[in-house]
Formats: structure tokens, C-alpha cells, sequence
């Protein structure tokens, strides 16, 4: 098994290399491609090549013992799709919800760090990424003292009854937080709300204060000015956030791992345990591949529609 | 509007009072929400901070038993938990030297000249940043895996070079681009020789952008789980051990860790706006 193994299509080995234009080897013509060189060809060997390897290794069949070879077995993708639709579907679903929720908890900090924080500012700001210095494990891993069965935070849920709405929704069980839904959304949107503050912070620090000053001399009430000022004007980074947000929290298997049960898996779970512990790599593969494909075609349609294709 | 008329009908103290109350809380709804906000997000480190001096029953560190000072007066007396930290700040400073230089050298390349395949250039910086981690982590493991290359150090080190590149490059290209050329002609101008241009004009300016890049190099590899997870074979940094521990027995240790890295990263914000006001000052 090499790289000269993998069939790849013609027209792709026939492509010139881009590197090599050698039209007027005048030292100054150069010097762009020798600045390039270097970190160009490391992530064409340690991040583009494998997507490639990853893609030839995705349609092998064999076994560990007398090794795999490409026997164009596209099989693997039905057969991962079939098995594992539900977790796929969970990880868009759970990435969706929390990336929703960023948007809701970060918006308002954002827009306090923006605009009311004053000369607080830079509290505020170093307290939002001041969690960034703690190992982002081990803050995950106080959510489960956090949520603990007999803590305080399912003590008051419970007295206020309002488990036994969610558990009838079907996003907690019983009497816990813990091993559910719930907790797994709560841990994502957590971990990912830096992510869709700090970008959020950015467009809203920019929008000229007396844009709202003139909204309101022509009499906007405040919630039509952020809807027809403040928010239009801060898209940039709302589609940022979101994309910041969306897509570590599709390919997570941290927060299910140690914050859900068997039955919050995700689909970074199943390609992990497949790779490292199962050893079936094709199936590792073709599940990474068509997690990947998706990611880049809900991105590519959600940029598309937002209007903001300069943002790449 | 009903509500409103019956404010402006009936004008004593007593019906003001409740309806100043909420006027209050209308005004100032986004502060507290943004407020609730970053009490969600403080929360977890309160909990770590405060867990760190808990003597617990059992293996692992979920509940309060009583307050003790034992483990960090011996932060480094479970095995192999200082030496996984050691190792992931020295894979986090090479993994960092390597991402500045090679991205440093590219944002260049981007932002000063034109060339062909600049748009693919652009795509490739970007894709990764655009990719979710476990792809990349599992694509790059079995790249290894059929080299037959030994998983360990060099591997995680390559891992971590690679998807650090292209935040370095963000950072240092926007920084770059946003620098008036007029002032590198001046320096020729005044008869400094193409490297001392660059050394003296074009390299300070563009320190801040070069500084952050290092900087979120350095956090994301140090806090790097995912792509080390698939790369590191039987080798473990820091956040392997938590991982691990989470597994096996959360030791006191790793809340006396995260507590005292959080605090001298506070301590390094605070010195550095200190310093920074006082040198605006001056």
C-alpha cells in the first residue's frame, strides 16, 4: 500500500504544478514562491494528502492481519449511512441547538462588551476569554460536578417542576441532567460561546454609535432600530459565530463522551471508537468523508444565502 | 398601550413605583442578560478553582467533601501528570515557533505580491480552519498509519504545526494588509537596503499581528485534544491525561493545574494592559 497505488484521475495529474513558473527567473520574481515553499508543502503533505488517502482508504476492504486494499468498495458508505444515520442526524441536530443558543446567550454579551460595558470593557473582555486559559477538559468535566444528580442546579429545576416539562419533551430523563440531551447541548454551547461572542464583539464594536442616535431622532422605538440597524449591520458577524460555532460542535465527541450516555453519541463518537478502538479504518473513513462533505455543502449554501461571500 | 394610560391617568407614588421598577428592568434587560451570559461562561472555572481544594471519598473529584490544601501543596504527586504537562508546553513552544515562521512567510507572500494560484493558496489556509477536527485527525492518522510512521512526539508536533498555520496566517495577513506601504518606500527612500527595511519598518509593525498569531498558536496546541487524541499513539500530553483521568479517577491535581494556569494567564492580561496604559501615558 503507497501513494503511487491510489488511482487518481487524469486530469488532476495533468494539472501544472503552480509552484514552478519559471518564465523570468529574476531573483525578485521568486521570492512570492520561496515564501510559500515552505508552509504550502506542509499542508499539502500533512493536511491535503491525507484527505486524499483518507478518500482512496475509505473504498478498501480487507483486514487488519492481511492489510487493506482499494477494491472501490462504495459499499462502505451505504453501509456506514445505514448504520449510523442516527447519529449523524443527532450531531446536526445538537450542533444546530447549541449554535442557536450561542446566538441568543452571546448576542446580549456581545452587545454589552459593545456598547454598555464603557470603561469595564476590558474586564468583561478578559473574563470572556479568560476561560480559554483553563484546560477546556477539565471546565467540561466541572460541568459534571456542576450538573450532578443531587447539586443544586437539579435540585431547583426539580422543585420548579421544570424537568418534568423537559423530560416529557424528551431532552432530560427522570430526575437527572446528566447522561441526557440536555447536558450534552449545554456542554457544546458552552464550550463554543467564545467562539461566537469574540467575532460578534468585533462587527458590533464597529457600527457607528450615532447610527442609533439618528434611528432614534426619526423616531425608531429601540427594538426597531436593532432590528433595522444594529443587527443588519452586525450580520458579518453572526455568520462568522455561527460557522465558528456550527462546525467544531457537528465533529465533537468530547462533550457526549463526558457529559451524555450511549444514547447521546455522536457522530465524532462512532468515527473515533472506529479508528481507535474498532480498527476498522474504511468505515472510519467513508464516515469522515461524508461528515466532511456535508459540513462543506451546508457552509458553502449557508455563506451563499447570507450574502457574505467576501468573508473568505 | 393600555398599561401606558392608566401610568399617565393615575399619577400617585404608590402606582409609579412598580412601573419604575420595570422600566428599570426594559433598560437594562441586555446588560443583564450579557451579564447571566458571562456568568455562564465563569461558572465551570469557579467550580474548578473552588474543587481544587476538595478531599475527595473516592477517585474521582464530582463532589464536596471537606476543604484541604493537600494537593497543592504536592501539585505533581500523581504519576505522570507533571511530565504530561511539560510535554505539552514543549510541543505547544516548537509547535508554535514552527506555525510563525512558515505561516509569517506566507502572509507575506499574500498580502505583498501577486501570483498565480493565489486563490488556491487562499483556499488551502482556509479549508482547514473550515474543517471539522476529527476529519482532519483521522485523515492524518491513517496517513501515518500506512507510512508506518511510529506515532509519538513528531507526529503530534507535525499535527499541531499544521492546523496552527493557518490562524498564524489570518492574523499576521490582516495585519500586514492593513499597513500603509508608503511608509517601506519612505525607508528605501531614505537609502535603507531591502533588509533593513524590512528589519527595522516593515518587521515592527507587523509584531502585533505576528505576537497574536504566536499566541493563539500557542493556547490552541497546548489545549489541542482532538487532533493529539487520533496522533499520539501511547504518548500523553496534558489534555490526554485529563481525558484519561476521566476515565480512570479525576486526581485533585488537575483542578490545582487548570486553577494555577488560569491564574497566571489572568496575572500575564493584567500586567500587559497595565503596561500598556502606562506607556500611553507616558
Amino acid at each position: 500500500m503507497s501513494i503511487t497505488e491510489t488511482p487518481a484521475p487524469p486530469d488532476e495529474q495533468a494539472e501544472p504544478a503552480p509552484l514552478e513558473v519559471r518564465k523570468t527567473p529574476t531573483r525578485k520574481r521568486l521570492v512570492p514562491y520561496w515564501l510559500l515553499l515552505p508552509g504550502i508543502l506542509w499542508l499539502i503533505v500533512f493536511f491535503a494528502a491525507p484527505l486524499v488517502y483518507q478518500a482512496s482508504t475509505s473504498i478498501q476492504t480487507g483486514s487488519l492481519e492481511e492489510g487493506f486494499k482499494v477494491t472501490w468498495h462504495f459499499a462502505t458508505y451505504w453501509d456506514a449511512i445505514g448504520e449510523y444515520w442516527p447519529q449523524f442526524l443527532r450531531s446536526v441536530l445538537f450542533a444546530a441547538t447549541a449554535t442557536l443558543l450561542c446566538l441568543l446567550l452571546g448576542y446580549p454579551l456581545a452587545y454589552l462588551i459593545a456598547f454598555k460595558a464603557g470603561r469595564w470593557r476590558n474586564i468583561v473582555m478578559i473574563l470572556v476569554i479568560a476561560p480559554f486559559f483553563t484546560s477546556f477538559l477539565i471546565r467540561t468535566l466541572a460541568w459534571k460536578t456542576i450538573l450532578a444528580d443531587g447539586g443544586p442546579v437539579v435540585g431547583v429545576l426539580n422543585s420548579l417542576h421544570i424537568l418534568d416539562v423537559t423530560s416529557w419533551l424528551g431532552i432530560t430523563e427522570g430526575q437527572r441532567v446528566l447522561a441526557t440531551p440536555l447536558a450534552v447541548v449545554c456542554g457544546l454551547t458552552y464550550n463554543f460561546l467564545p467562539f461566537m461572542v469574540l467575532p460578534l464583539y468585533t462587527s458590533l464594536e464597529r457600527i457607528d454609535p450615532r447610527l442609533h442616535e439618528a434611528a432614534g431622532d426619526l423616531y425608531a422605538r429601540p427594538a426597531t432600530t436593532f432590528r433595522r440597524v444594529t443587527f443588519p449591520l452586525s450580520m458579518p458577524g453572526v455568520v462568522a459565530g455561527t460557522l465558528l460555532t456550527f462546525i467544531p460542535a457537528a465533529g465533537d465527541y468530547i462533550n457526549a463522551e463526558l457529559l451524555g450516555s450511549t444514547d447521546q453519541k455522536m457522530i465524532g463518537n462512532v468515527i473515533q471508537s472506529q479508528f481507535l478502538r474498532v480498527l476498522d479504518y474504511p468505515t472510519a473513513a467513508a464516515l469522515s468523508f461524508i461528515l466532511m462533505a456535508a459540513i462543506l455543502a451546508m457552509v458553502t449554501i449557508y455563506i451563499r444565502k447570507s450574502g457574505t461571500e467576501d468573508l473568505v | 398601550m393600555a398599561v401606558h394610560e392608566t401610568t399617565e391617568n393615575a399619577k400617585t407614588t404608590a402606582a409609579r413605583t412598580p412601573n419604575r421598577g420595570l422600566r428599570w428592568l426594559r433598560r437594562h434587560i441586555i446588560t443583564i442578560a450579557g451579564l447571566c451570559t458571562l456568568g455562564y461562561l465563569i461558572l465551570p472555572n469557579i467550580v474548578v478553582m473552588v474543587f481544587s481544594f476538595n478531599k475527595p471519598n473516592g477517585r474521582f473529584n464530582y463532589q464536596w467533601q471537606r476543604f484541604s490544601t493537600d494537593a497543592w501543596s504536592d501539585p505533581c504527586g500523581v504519576a505522570d501528570l507533571c511530565g504530561s504537562l511539560g510535554l505539552s508546553l514543549q510541543i505547544a513552544l516548537w509547535a508554535t515557533i514552527g506555525a510563525t515562521v512558515l505561516g509569517t512567510m506566507i502572509a507575506f507572500a499574500l498580502a505583498r505580491y501577486r501570483f498565480r494560484a493565489r486563490s488556491g493558496v487562499n483556499t488551502l489556509i482556509f479549508l482547514p480552519m473550515a474543517m471539522p477536527e476529527v476529519v482532519m485527525a483521522a485523515s492524518l492518522a491513517t496517513l501515518f498509519l500506512n507510512m508506518g510512521i511510529q506515532f509519538g512526539f513528531w507526529t503530534i508536533l507535525i499535527a499541531h504545526i499544521m492546523f496552527c498555520l493557518s490562524f498564524v496566517v489570518t492574523a499576521v495577513k490582516a495585519r500586514v494588509m492593513s499597513m500603509d506601504p508608503r511608509l517601506e518606500q519612505a525607508a528605501q527612500d531614505l537609502y535603507a537596503s531591502p533588509v533593513q527595511t524590512f528589519l527595522r519598518v516593515t518587521l515592527p509593525i507587523a509584531a502585533p499581528g505576528i505576537a497574536s498569531g504566536a499566541l493563539l498558536s500557542f493556547a490552541l496546541s497546548f489545549d489541542d485534544f482532538i487532533i493529539t487524541n487520533f496522533n499520539a499513539g501511547s504518548t500523553v500530553t496534558f489534555p490526554m491525561f485529563v481525558w484519561g483521568s476521566a476515565q480512570r479517577g479525576t486526581p485533585v491535581q488537575i483542578n490545582v493545574i487548570g486553577t494555577a494556569m488560569f491564574l497566571v494567564a489572568v496575572l500575564c492580561v493584567v500586567v500587559g494592559q497595565l503596561a500598556g496604559k502606562r506607556r500611553k501615558r507616558s
